[in-house]
Order: structure tokens, then C-alpha cells, then sequence
């Protein structure tokens, strides 16, 4: 398949702070003991998608994921390594790599997807109508904890603002508009000529854009050529491309110059072949014939392409890791409900679940738990729907619960662990209890305290 | 009391046993309450005119028995008279288990005022269909009712469906099939609740506005273009309720479906139901008499088709669609081509041509004469060489040998058209002379002024018709009788769009070029927004998201208060009538007396600045001229220290952005506004404090006039040490 696959792997990302650090950055976050970069790798070499680019932002970031990658996938994936400044966003990463792209399609993928949409149905999608974009859109993922973590999560618009608003055809094949951000707080505003070709648009607001786009290549560097503004490829470039989609300015791969002037001249004559076909009262060409007659130059005068959607099965697994209380949420999901995400990459020895750890007497942990190789727990603990990582050591009268800890924790006697992320190298005094909270690797919490819904880390040096 | 009389209502449909005991009852209006058969319906109302030969209100009538209504209640309003007439001498007044009721009225200008006034009658007992008595359906009742009445049991605000129809999508079909306006519905594809309803009104825009709450509401919504309103409406008895508790309530759907669907406080809900295989459409103008008079003749609508319609006249349908009456009198050499309809004891003469037409009773048609796409009524006389081409020609019309009809004209009764005469495309010629009144205002557009006005100037007419016609037969040639209506300023582009011809093949190109550019210019707009989010917003008028109405709000009382002011300016109008009318502003925009300092100070401002001046002190000289001119309008409204502060911050607001010029006379014209006591020093001072503590790049200004400000400070020590 002659398919490039970006994938943006991102850097430090700032929503995620204290739990990303120069030395574990975003796309090595343990998702149940595996960096959550190793998930969208997986599924792309799952799809024979094999030929990469890992975009990640700033140089040591790319560093430490290089070194990572080239350990695990080293014989299995042709993988490079793009290193990007901060802050240039999505687009702007694209565009600083685009002298990479070779191959006609391209698809781009979020490195901090995790999911089991399979890339490759999508790249599928893309080829087979011959589109410009192909957006991947899944269900909204259905997460307890982050509507009630969110306060007043109950308020309609407010609940609105988080998600698209999508407008598909009726055969849901073709994306026909879509908003997201900012202008999802006005009312929307639908673009009519659209609809007048189409004749009927689908408003959907229960799906989310899942980051997963498979690009013309021809098409995605001429937009990032020609809108040197566009930052983003989920805000701009993409509505950017819907928006246009009966009326591509130069997106086609044809020179568009020169082919200009050419068209005024049939303008005329090609109405007549339209106009006669609405007299005859024959019908006017489907909004999909529409935009297929137009390669050839024949039919239609504007120019289109096409804008597809493929929607992921309402039983798939597709959540984005770019928040915190999306980490503790893939956490628990994949080691509980999605565990079939797990599946099959025991091909990385390092992340199996460890050669059963040395468990105290007493002590339970409970299902859809996990425990890193080389952790100890002592005695009359509990562990309950939690990943605790490699080389912990937990004291006696524990308590885990809906709880991340990393690697090389240090858990002291009689902790109480509630809803929080514990990063590595912390070390927990006795007695410590920790409800909603982070905290940053290498942090010490002193014994006796108590925290409620804090974030704690190291102070920068 | 309105509100009594619905609870009751309500406590009736909820009772099972009562609403089956209902027989189902039907209002027909009996009045478009439009002007576009005009200058036909001057004479005769719109639902007597033949449709394919019969008239247009047996089409619906008989529709209505066969989809088991019981009882109708026919609204007549414009030449009431005629139509009782009509229905008393008709088949429906024998009809056993079919009653027809007339309600009449003489002063109804609306939908609205009909059912206002049925409601007064207090005839209606359960649910009701609503239609116009220029619709022609097929389609069957019964399970859009049985959806009806299960939607209303569960849920007693869904008090009306709306039947609607699969179409083409693209103003270009609309226009060019019913010659109506594109309309979009948004529609939840589940509950089929009608969410939205945007006919032509705001087609300036390119896109279409959902509300957020909509979609919040409904995680799928299906928007349509590709649908067509049948005007046929399945109603509670809720509806003529509600049209008397809100007497504004004029037009079905601008008014009453607009405003269910936006007023969310008594949360009524409209569903539609969607036709496939059977035909429903409205007569709405000439393009969709031609469309709807051609699916009669080629059996869209059957059973009611001519043949079946009037068993009594032996009506054949040959091949082609050509139906011919029994006797009539065909030369040998005449050729009557396909979809044509030829009515009782009409003549017609050697070589002469018809196709697509509808010829009506006893008509005499010469030799060599071409009729095409034309609609000749009953008694027309056309004699030898005349040419008719997309024309509607009505009762009693002579037209004299070798006249021709262009594309798109109407003769409307009795007029004749002279010897050779050419009656140029999309003429409208009448006996009556044309209103001379014009219907421009907006409560006329669907007020039909044929109710009152209409029957008043028939009747003089017909008195002194004698000497009119001597003054006019120029205007149809020799021998002509009848007024050739003057098109109105400005709907004269127009016409080609409701006209019973077809669409110029230039005009529809036009109609795509102007979609395309309007799609262009959208684009345009975004494009060089989308980039930038803050130019987007720009374009919008509004610069916060969140309070974009209030802050359109105010955009337009600034710009009302701006023009009030220039008026004042220019027509030296007395500044207490100038206070007068912004205090007026100020309460029909329900604005604070800062917002209207503010709006003043900025008009004077503005026009100092558009006032001509080359240098910088000659505009401190216009802005002292124009302070010291209108301080009186500008001090009428401030009335404390708020509102001083706000004329300074609007000043600087202003040298930012709209009439950056000032920028640098900063100082000196807040020291001219404190030598003229619009402010106080008080109201400066606080400023100043205010904007102490904001960014550096907020406080230019106060660095501009920190010396004046300084000034201010030590005389004010200065009388604290006195």
C-alpha cells in the first residue's frame, strides 16, 4: 500500500503535567506498563502500515523516543524519527516535515490514540472514494468518571462544547461539514451550498474527530503551502477542506493556473449541459457523481473534491490520552473492558504483565488489575482496579484504588491511594493519603500527609 | 381566557372515547391571502379558477372525502359570494356523510384572522386538517392521522404534523418546478420533530444557524433541502387557540411554524410526515398551476384526474394523453398533439396546432393557429393566425386574427387582444385597471387586497366600463379592450420566476452563476478568516462569542443613534428633539443611558473626523466646534460619574480603533471636554485610577494625558489646601 504514515507523537504536553518530564515524555506515558506510543504502533503494523514518520516536538523528546522505538521496533517497522519545534502545532509539524512525504496518501495518526479502529480500514476509506481527506469519527467514548469529574458536566452546551458537530450525507460516507472549538459555542451555521447539492445533511453531535487522518499528499501540501496561517490540522486544515469541498481552489492535481482560463470558456456550455438536463427534468447528478465526473474535466465547471468520514463501529475502543483524567480512564479501560488491546503484543517482553509479583500474606488485588515485574507488596493490602508498575515496593496495610503508579514507587506503610497518578521514582512516606491527586516523578510526599485533588511535582531547576 | 378555554380543550382530546366519537373535520381556506393570480383574482377567487378544466377547490374537496373527512368547514373570504355560489350549486352540497360548511368573512386579511375568527365559531372538536383550497392530493390520511393522535396521547404538546414530500435539492429545481422558494427543514430523523424552518426569508446568507441547544437536545439532526411542504397540516385543537392568544399570528408557516419552533417556553412541538409514492402539492403561483395542471394530465394525481373527476361529461383519454370531451368539433387537418386537454363544445379549426395545453368548454379556435404549453379557459374565442405560447387565457377572451401571445402573458376575463397585436412576454392584462395603490407594504403581501378592495372596484367597474375601453383600446392594438398591467419597480426581474412559462434558459444559468458566486463570495469570506479566528469574528460584526447578541444589539442602537444624530446635524433639528429621540432609541433597544452618552459622543466623533480638515489642529478645531455645538444633547445623558467615564472610555476605545487620528489629540480633547463640563474631573480622576492597574499596552492614552491629569490632581490638592 503506498501509504506514508505520519505520526505525531507530540512532546510535553502541558495538559498532562506533572506526569510528562523531559525524561518521560507524552508519547512514553505507561499506558498498563507499555508507552502509549506502542499502542497506535501496534495497530499500524497490525494493518502492514510499516513505512513511518514520528513527528515528536523538540529534540531531546526525540532523543528519548528514537531510543525507545529503535529498541522495540527496530526489525519490524521502517520507522524515522522527525524531531519539530514546540508549539507549531499539528499542521505546522506537518508542514515542517512535508519535504518527507513521497507517497500519495498519507495518513496521519495521533500518537496518543488509543484504539482499536483498525488505520488500515480507514487508509481503505480513503483510497476507495478517492478522497482528498478521510476523517476517522468514532462514538463518544462512554467514561463515567469524566462527566461526573468535570463539575457542572450536566449543563447541555457546556457538554456540546467538548465534542464536533459533524454533518455527513445520507449514506454517511462523506463529510460534509464539520466544526469543532470554538465555533461550537455559537449556533451552528451550516454552509447552504452544500446542502443545496446534497439536498440533505446529517447533523450529528455524538461523534467525535479521533485524530486519524489519511490525507491526499498532493492535496494536504498544497493547502499547508497556501495557508501559511493554518495551525492546526483538526481546526483549520480540515474544516478548511470540508468547507470547499464543491469548490477546491487549487486543490487538484491538475496545475491550476493554467488550466484557469480553459475553464471560464466552457463555462457557458457546460450550464447548457446542465441546464438542459434540469429542463429535461432528468435527475441532477448525485452529489458523489457530481464530484467523480469532475476529474476528467467534464461535467461540472467548479472543481471538488471529496471530504469522507469513515465511522468506527459503535463497539470500538477509540480514546484520545490527552488529558489526565483520560490517562487514569485508558488506564483502567485497558486493563479492564478493552483488554483486548492488550492482546497479542506479547511480542514486548518487557510489558507483560510481571512473573507473578511478591505478594504479602493478606493482601488482595482485585480484577482488571495490574502489577509490573519486580513490584513487591506487603502484607493486608488492597489493590483494586489499579496498574501498578515495575520495581514497586509497597509497604503493609496499602490501599489502591482506580490508582496509576508507575515505575520504582515507593509506597510506605498504611497509604491510602485514591483516584491519583503516582509517577515514578516517587517515594510515599507512611501514612501518606493521596484522593485525586498527581504526583510528579521524583517527588517525596512526607509522612501523615493528606491531599485532596492536588497536583504535586518537583520544582523545575 | 384563552388559557381556560385550552385547559379545557385539553381535558377533552385526553379522553379517549371523545376523540374517537369526533368525526374528523377539515378547514379548508378558501383564500391564499396572496396577490400572485393577480389580475385574475380580481373577478373570481383563486380556488374557482379550473385546474385542467375543473375547478381547483374540487380537487381538494374531493381529495378531502376520499381521505375520510367528515365535515369541512370552507373559509371564503375574497369574493365570498361567488364561491357559496359555487359550492351550493355544486355536487359537495349533496353529499352524504361529506358536510361542507361555509364560515365567511369580509375583513379576514390572513391565515391568521381565518382561524381566529373559526375559533370564535367554536366549531371545531378534536383534531382537524388544514389546508388551502389550491392543493391537489392523493395521498391517504389515515396513518399520518393514526401518527397524529399516538404522538398526541404521548405527549400532549405535539399539537401539529406537517406533511411533507421528497424533492430535488437545488433552488434551481424548486424554482423551476413549483416556482417556490427553497426551503430547509431540519428534522430529527428518530422523533421526526420538525427543528427548524427556513424558507426564503434570509437567503442573503450562505449558511443556516441551528441553535446550539437544538443540537445539544438532538445528538442526530438530518437538515433537508430536498424537501417540499405540501401545505397539508394535521392540526389539534390546540393550534386555533394558540392563534388567538397570539394575535400577531398572521401566515401558517412565517409566523405560526416559526414561532412554535423558536418560542420554548410552552415547548409545542411540530413533526412532519413524509409522503412517498403519493402526490400533494400547492398551487402557490402561475409556474405551479403550469406543473401541477401538467401531473393532472399525465395522472400523477389519480383518481383525481379529469375522466374520473367529471363522470357525468364523457371525458376519453386517447394516446398520448390526450383527452377530448365528447363533442367536440375537430377540423381534419387540426393536430392535437400530446398532453393536451380538449373540453366540451369547443371548435377548432383547419392546420391548426395544440400540444401541451388545456382548452376549456366552448371555445371557437380558427385556422393556423398555434397553441403550446397554454391554459385557455371556457368561452374563448381565437381566430384564424393567432399564436399562444405558455399563456393562461381566461373566460371570454377574443383574440382577434394574427394576434400572438409571447411567453408568460395573462389575459385575465373578457379581454381582447386586437388584429395583429403582439402582447409582449409576461404581460398581465386585465379589464380592471391595475390598483393603483402598490403592494409594497409588508403587511400587504399577504393581506389580499381582492377581500376588500378588490370586489369594491369590480363593482364600479363594471358600471362605467364603457368609456374605459375607448380610452385604452390602443393598448391592445385595434379593437382592443383592456389595461396591460405595469410591472412594479423592481419585481420586474422577478416575474420570469413565478411566470406559467418555463424558465429562460439565461435566466437558470443566471440562477446557478449567482448560487455559484454567492458560494464564492461565502468561501471567500471564511477563507480569509479561517486562518485567523480573530478575523472571523471581525467579520461577524462582534468581537465576543458570548454576549454577540447583546453586543449586536448595541452595534445596531450605535448605528441608529448615529443616524438620528447626523439627521439632527444636517437638518438642524432642535437639540431637545434630538434628546427626545435618543431617549426613544434608548427604550426601544432597552439600552442604559451610558450606552447612549456613549453612542452620541461617538457619532459626534465620528462625523468631526469624516468632516474635512488637513491638519491635525484643524480637526481639534471640527471636534471643538461640534462639542461645543451639541453639548447639550451629549450632557442630557449623563447624568453621573459612570457615565463620564464610559465618553472616555468610548474615546479611546475609538482612537484605537475606528479614528485612530485622535489618537494623538488625546489629551487635548479630554482637557476641551473637562474646559466644556461634560466631565468632571472627578469622572477623569477615577478613570485614570481605574486604569492604573491595567496592561502597559491599555494605558497609552494615560500616559498621553498624564501631564493634564497630573494638572487635575494638584488643583484639586490645591482647593483641598484652601
Amino acid at each position: 500500500m503506498d501509504f506514508q504514515v505520519v505520526v505525531l507523537a507530540g512532546g510535553s504536553s502541558k495538559n498532562l503535567t506533572p506526569l510528562v518530564s523531559k525524561e518521560l515524555p507524552k508519547p512514553l506515558l505507561p499506558v498498563a506498563n507499555r508507552p502509549v506510543l506502542s499502542y497506535v504502533l501496534h495497530q499500524l503494523e497490525q494493518n502492514n502500515l510499516k513505512d513511518l514518520i514520528v513527528v515528536v516536538e523538540g529534540e531531546d523528546t526525540a532523543l528519548v523516543v528514537g531510543a525507545w522505538i529503535s529498541g522495540t521496533f527496530i526489525d519490524r517497522l521502517h520507522v524515522e524519527i522527525a524531531a519539530v519545534p514546540e508549539d507549531i502545532g499539528t499542521a505546522g509539524a506537518i508542514r515542517a516535515i512535508s519535504h518527507h512525504l513521497t507517497a500519495k496518501d498519507i495518513l496521519v495518526v495521533s500518537g496518543d490514540l488509543v484504539s482499536d479502529v483498525p488505520p488500515g480500514a480507514v487508509a481503505a476509506t480513503h483510497r476507495r472514494h478517492d478522497a482528498a481527506v478521510t476523517a476517522m469519527l468514532s462514538s463518544i467514548p462512554v467514561s463515567g468518571p469524566l462527566d461526573s469529574g468535570s463539575s457542572g458536566g450536566k449543563d447541555k452546551a457546556k457538554k456540546l462544547g467538548r465534542y464536533n458537530i459533524i454533518g455527513l450525507d445520507p449514506g454517511k460516507q462523506f463529510l460534509l461539514h464539520i466544526a469543532t472549538g470554538a465555533e461550537i459555542e455559537k449556533d451552528a451555521r451550516l454552509p447552504k451550498h452544500i446542502l443545496r447539492a446534497v439536498g440533505q445533511m446529517e447533523i450529528r453531535s455524538d461523534l467525535m474527530d479521533a485524530h486519524m487522518y489519511a490525507f491526499k499528499r498532493s492535496v494536504l501540501q498544497e493547502v499547508l503551502d497556501l495557508k501559511d496561517t493554518f495551525q492546526s490540522l483538526k481546526e483549520d486544515v480540515l474544516p478548511y477542506l470540508v468547507r470547499s469541498q464543491l469548490k477546491s481552489e487549487a486543490l487538484s492535481n491538475r496545475t491550476p493556473q493554467g488550466e484557469e482560463n480553459g475553464n471560464e470558456k466552457v463555462t457557458s456550455q457546460n450550464n447548457q449541459v446542465f441546464v438542459s438536463r434540469i429542463l429535461a427534468n432528468s435527475s441532477t447528478p448525485s452529489f458523489h457523481d457530481h464530484s467523480s465526473e469532475n476529474p476528467d474535466g467534464s461535467a461540472p465547471t467548479r472543481k471538488t473534491h471529496k471530504c469522507c468520514a469513515y465511522i468506527a463501529s459503535s463497539g470500538s475502543y477509540c480514546v484520545r490520552l490527552n488529558s489526565i483524567q483520560a490517562f487514569m480512564d485508558i488506564n483502567r479501560d485497558v486493563t479492564g473492558e478493552a483488554d483486548h488491546l492488550l492482546t497479542g503484543t506479547s511480542s514486548d517482553p518487557n510489558n507483560n504483565i510481571g512473573p507473578s509479583p511478591k505478594l504479602g500474606t493478606k493482601t488482595t488485588v482485585g480484577p482488571h488489575c495490574m502489577l509490573g515485574e519486580g513490584s513487591e507488596i506487603g502484607d493486608k493490602c488492597q489493590v483494586k482496579r489499579s496498574v501498578i508498575g515495575r520495581h514497586c515496593r509497597i509497604g503493609s496495610h496499602v490501599k489502591v484504588v482506580n490508582s496509576v503508579v508507575m515505575n520504582h514507587v515507593t509506597i510506605g506503610d498504611g497509604c491510602i491511594i485514591q483516584s491519583s497518578v503516582v509517577c515514578s521514582n516517587v517515594q510515599l512516606q507512611e501514612r501518606v493519603v493521596l484522593k485525586d491527586c498527581q504526583v510528579g516523578a521524583g517527588f517525596v510526599v512526607t509522612a501523615g500527609s493528606e491531599y485532596k485533588a492536588e497536583s504535586l511535582a518537583r520544582k523545575e531547576k | 381566557m384563552g388559557a381556560q378555554k385550552k385547559g379545557a380543550t385539553a381535558r377533552v382530546s385526553e379522553d379517549p372515547e371523545e376523540l374517537a366519537r369526533n368525526p374528523l373535520q377539515a378547514i379548508l381556506l378558501a383564500d391564499s391571502f396572496a396577490t400572485t393570480f393577480r389580475p385574475i383574482t380580481l373577478e373570481r377567487p383563486k380556488v374557482l379558477l379550473p385546474l385542467v378544466n375543473i375547478p381547483m377547490i374540487d380537487y381538494t374537496l374531493a381529495w378531502l372525502e376520499s381521505a375520510g373527512v367528515e365535515e369541512v368547514f370552507v373559509f371564503c373570504c375574497a369574493h365570498s359570494k361567488q364561491v357559496i355560489d359555487y359550492l351550493e350549486s355544486s355536487q359537495w352540497s349533496s353529499q352524504p356523510n361529506f358536510s361542507v360548511a361555509t364560515i365567511e368573512s369580509h375583513n379576514s386579511i390572513s391565515a391568521g384572522d381565518a382561524l381566529r375568527l373559526i375559533y370564535e365559531r367554536n366549531v371545531i372538536h378534536g383534531d382537524f386538517v388544514l389546508i388551502s383550497g389550491d392543493t391537489v392530493s392523493n395521498m391517504l390520511l389515515t396513518q399520518a392521522l393514526q401518527e397524529h393522535k399516538e404522538r398526541k396521547k404521548k405527549d400532549a404538546n405535539a399539537i401539529m404534523t406537517m406533511v411533507v414530500k421528497q424533492s430535488k435539492p437545488s433552488p434551481i429545481t424548486q424554482q423551476s418546478r413549483l416556482g417556490t422558494d427553497e426551503l430547509f427543514m431540519a428534522i430529527n430523523p428518530v422523533t421526526k420533530q420538525l427543528l427548524c424552518y427556513e424558507d426564503k426569508a434570509e437567503y442573503s446568507k450562505g449558511f443556516i444557524s441551528l441553535d446550539k441547544t437544538l443540537i445539544a437536545d438532538n445528538p442526530s439532526i438530518i437538515l433537508h433541502n430536498d424537501k417540499q411542504d405540501c401545505y397539508i397540516d394535521i392540526c389539534s385543537q390546540e393550534v386555533l387557540s394558540l392563534f388567538t392568544d397570539n394575535f400577531d399570528y398572521q401566515h401558517l408557516r412565517r409566523h405560526f411554524v416559526k414561532g412554535l419552533l423558536v418560542d420554548d417556553i410552552m415547548g409545542y412541538k411540530i413533526f412532519t410526515h413524509e409522503i412517498h409514492s403519493s402526490y400533494a402539492a400547492r398551487i402557490d403561483n402561475f409556474r405551479s398551476y403550469d406543473t401541477i395542471s401538467k401531473d393532472i394530465i399525465q395522472r400523477w394525481t389519480y383518481p383525481f384526474v379529469p375522466d374520473v373527476l367529471c363522470g357525468s361529461t364523457a371525458i376519453k383519454v386517447e394516446r398520448q394523453g390526450t383527452y377530448r370531451a365528447s363533442d367536440v368539433t375537430l377540423s381534419r387537418s387540426a393536430h392535437v398533439g400530446s398532453f393536451t386537454f380538449i373540453g366540451q363544445g369547443t371548435k377548432i379549426g383547419n392546420d391548426t396546432k395544440i400540444s401541451h395545453s388545456v382548452v376549456g368548454k366552448g371555445c371557437t379556435i380558427g385556422s393556423n393557429v398555434t397553441i403550446e404549453g397554454s391554459y385557455i379557459w371556457n368561452n374563448v374565442t381565437i381566430e384564424d393566425g393567432c399564436q399562444l405560447r405558455n399563456a393562461i387565457v381566461c373566460d371570454g377572451v377574443i383574440m382577434k386574427s394574427g394576434a400572438v401571445l409571447q411567453p408568460g402573458v395573462i389575459l385575465s376575463f373578457k379581454v381582447v387582444v386586437g388584429h395583429q397585436f403582439v402582447v409582449p412576454a409576461y404581460s398581465k392584462v386585465s379589464l380592471l385597471q391595475q390598483p393603483t395603490q402598490q403592494d409594497s407594504d409588508e403587511e400587504l403581501e399577504y393581506a389580499d387586497s381582492t377581500s376588500g378592495t378588490g370586489e369594491l372596484q369590480s363593482e364600479k367597474l363594471n358600471g362605467d366600463i364603457a368609456p374605459d375601453l375607448s380610452e385604452t383600446a390602443s393598448e391592445l392594438g385595434t379593437g382592443g379592450v383592456g389595461y396591460i398591467w405595469s410591472v412594479f419597480e423592481g419585481v420586474q426581474d422577478e416575474e420570469w420566476r413565478h411566470s406559467v412559462a418555463p424558465i429562460p434558459t439565461d435566466k437558470l444559468v443566471k440562477l446557478m452563476l449567482d448560487e455559484d458566486e454567492e458560494q464564492l463570495t461565502q468561501d471567500g469570506n471564511v477563507l480569509s478568516a479561517s486562518g485567523e479566528l480573530k478575523a472571523d469574528s471581525d467579520d461577524n460584526g462582534s468581537e465576543d462569542e458570548n454576549n454577540e447578541d447583546s453586543r449586536d444589539d448595541y452595534v445596531f442602537f450605535e448605528k441608529e443613534v448615529e443616524a438620528t444624530f447626523l439627521r439632527a446635524v444636517h437638518e438642524n433639528v432642535k437639540v431637545d428633539h434630538a434628546v427626545l429621540e435618543v431617549n426613544a432609541l434608548r427604550l426601544s433597544y432597552n439600552m442604559a443611558s451610558v450606552d447612549c452618552a456613549g453612542a452620541i459622543f461617538y457619532s459626534m466623533m465620528k462625523l468631526a473626523v469624516e468632516s474635512p480638515h488637513s491638519s491635525a489642529s484643524e480637526l481639534l478645531k471640527n471636534a471643538a466646534e461640534m462639542i461645543t455645538k451639541w453639548q447639550k444633547l451629549l450632557k442630557s445623558f449623563l447624568h453621573d460619574i459612570d457615565e463620564e467615564i464610559e465618553v472616555i472610555l468610548k474615546f479611546e476605545e475609538m482612537c484605537l480603533e475606528s479614528a485612530k487620528e485622535f489618537a494623538a489629540l488625546f489629551p487635548q480633547v479630554l482637557h476641551l471636554l473637562y474646559d466644556k463640563e461634560i466631565l468632571q474631573e472627578d469622572a477623569i480622576l477615577r478613570w485614570a485610577d481605574e486604569k492604573e492597574g491595567a496592561d502597559e499596552s491599555d494605558k497609552v492614552f494615560l500616559k498621553r494625558s498624564e501631564k493634564f491629569i497630573q494638572w487635575l490632581k494638584e488643583a484639586e490638592e490645591e482647593e483641598d489646601d484652601d
